[in-house]
């Protein structure tokens, strides 16, 4: 009957804040809380050799840190094997040719290209972290800036790459086609999206996709213990392309007025 | 239709008092010297350094004559004799189960303090023991009361009433337990359409009030039906109200519970969570409490 404790219907978000610029010595950042997930994703550029087997492209790198404010079983080292297996989904989501032009990052084919290296921080852990983190990557790499560089080529031959005075002279990326990660937890006979951590406590089996804003699924993965029924995979994989096309939609709204309000933007950041 | 709703942070002001209070509070945190005068009888909360009473928690100062002790804003529970108390079966031991109920260590239910079912009267048997598993397992949810405190602060809990014993279902939130009043009477029927279990641990229990009293079952037996959506949708409500005067610090008692029940209803129940919404329905709430008190 689409009602669930809180009062939302079986497709509904937690209502979300987005902010981003947050952390002033990245090349980017964002910090998303949805609930009481919170989470901040710093973007840094650096200059690295590409990959033997694609030298004319530049890479991401990332990062998750589990922090212990999080909650306390992630003291110590209990929250490494959630950090590699967030990063590692990370990493297949983004593995697809179309996510992101990796070719712009490229500055010396086989010799110098952008590295973006994203850092994910959980600070809190209130349920549903992939679509959380998903969301604040997109929206860092739509904040990030990267300076422009021009390659200065001597009599010898030696390559001079030259960093541009201008601070704001930098070139943005295009995440249009970046995807984001839509969970959908089996209770019972039906799905939910976005559980909060008691419906992730009584879920078994939930099915991480990643749709682009155009409902492309770029990848897909079952979690927990339990099984799906494959008529239940097909109905969750239409239901998380329709979230995930609004999600897109949402998000691009909120980030394009952060956008439109430039520098007159009050930010918030932690002390809020 | 997926709703997804996403906004710019903004800097919250927080909703002040709206009437000044009689007293000051004093407001210490720990580590804050509360009184160099050595006349006054340390209470809870506190300790002497050096011939000064420092606060060791973060919380309000109560004075009472001679007696200066430190109320703290968020603890976990202390068991008083004679509160009623929502918890959790943790683990089912030789002749008692352990429940979890918000404080430092878990609160025991010795067998002896259950009722048998049909209401007998004899001493608890080998075969009791092993049919313990039967009456409550791991996970259940109680509604008990304080029996008594041992000296390191655990609590014991009997359920000798027909009125307490395994709860079946609902919903429980749980919250801070400063927040929760004392009251003559904590189980509540709401004239909304559901019934409320105002535990003194902070452990607050939602469910839909039952037709008939059963007095045979004496609470053991849990009705699995499917609960109609008019109930869920009154639950659910409250849910979300309990959570709004919780995140706004306003104390749980039946009548701010049912304030805040009436001043959502314009609302749809998922935008009570918002945050401009919960401070407009926290205002009403406590702008009615305010009248009825004056």
């Amino acid at each position: 009957e689409d009602l669930r404790v809180d009062g939302r219907g079986c497709e509904d978000y937690r209502c979300a804040e987005v902010e981003t610029d947050v952390v002033s010595n990245t090349s980017g950042s964002a910090r998303v809380k949805l609930g009481h997930t919170d989470i901040l994703v710093g973007v840094k550029a650096e200059m690295g050799t590409p990959k033997l087997e694609k030298p004319d492209e530049g890479y991401l790198e990332f990062f998750v840190d589990c922090s212990a404010n999080a909650t306390p079983e992630f003291e110590g080292r209990g929250g490494e094997e959630l950090g590699t297996e967030i990063a590692n989904t990370l990493y297949r989501v983004f593995s697809s040719e179309s996510s992101i032009d990796l070719k712009s990052l490229c500055i010396n084919p086989r010799e110098h290209c952008w590295v973006l290296y994203v850092d994910v921080l959980l600070l809190e852990c209130g349920g549903n972290l992939f679509d959380a983190i998903s969301i604040a990557v997109k929206a860092a790499l739509f904040n990030t800036r990267i300076p422009k560089v021009r390659v200065l080529e001597d009599e010898e031959g030696s390559k001079e790459i030259e960093l541009s005075d201008d601070p704001y002279d930098c070139i943005r990326l295009n995440v249009d086609d970046v995807p984001c990660i839509v969970t959908l937890s089996k209770i019972g006979y039906r799905h939910v999206v976005d559980a909060t951590l008691q419906e992730e406590a009584c879920s078994l089996a939930s099915l991480l996709i990643s749709v682009t804003s155009k409902g492309a699924l770029t990848s897909m993965k079952k979690v927990g213990k339990g099984s799906l029924d494959p008529e239940s995979i097909f109905e969750m994989m239409e239901t998380g392309k329709r979230v995930g096309k609004s999600l897109h939609i949402a998000l691009q709204k909120i980030l394009d007025e952060e956008e439109s309000l430039g520098t007159s933007r009050q930010k918030v950041g932690f002390l809020g | 239709m997926a709703a997804i709703t996403m906004r710019l942070p903004v800097a919250r002001k927080a909703v002040g008092p709206s009437a000044p209070r009689g007293s000051e509070k004093h407001l210490v945190a720990p580590g804050d010297t509360i009184t160099t005068d050595t006349g006054y009888m340390r209470g809870h909360g506190t300790y002497v350094d050096e011939e000064k009473l420092i606060a060791s928690v973060a919380g309000a100062v109560e004075r009472v004559n001679k007696l200066v002790c430190v109320k703290a804003l968020k603890t976990r529970y202390n068991g008083e004799v004679g509160d009623i108390v929502v918890g959790r079966i943790t683990e089912v031991q030789q002749k008692r189960w352990k429940v979890e109920t918000n404080s430092r260590l878990d609160s025991v239910l010795l067998l002896s303090s259950m009722n048998l079912p049909g209401g007998e009267l004899r001493r608890r048997s080998a075969e009791d023991e092993l049919a313990m598993r039967d009456y409550l397992q791991e996970g259940d949810l109680i509604s008990a009361e304080v029996q008594s405190v041992f000296s390191d602060g655990a609590v014991s809990l009997h359920t000798r009433s027909l009125k307490y014993g395994k709860l079946g279902q609902g919903v429980l939130v749980q919250v801070s337990p400063s927040l929760v009043k004392r009251q003559k009477t904590h189980f509540h029927d709401l004239p909304c359409g559901a019934s409320v279990i105002l535990g003194n641990n902070g452990f607050v229990w939602i469910y839909p009030t039952p037709e008939q009293k059963d007095e045979e079952a004496g609470g053991f037996t849990t009705s699995l039906e499917p609960v109609p959506l008019s109930d869920r949708e009154v639950i659910s409500r409250l849910r979300n109200c309990i959570v709004a005067l919780v995140t706004q610090t306003l104390m749980l008692f039946d009548t701010s519970i049912l304030y805040c029940y009436e001043a959502s209803l314009p609302h749809q129940i998922k935008d009570i969570l918002k945050p401009e919404v919960m401070e407009e329905i926290v205002l009403e709430t406590r702008r009615r409490l305010l009248d009825l008190e004056g």
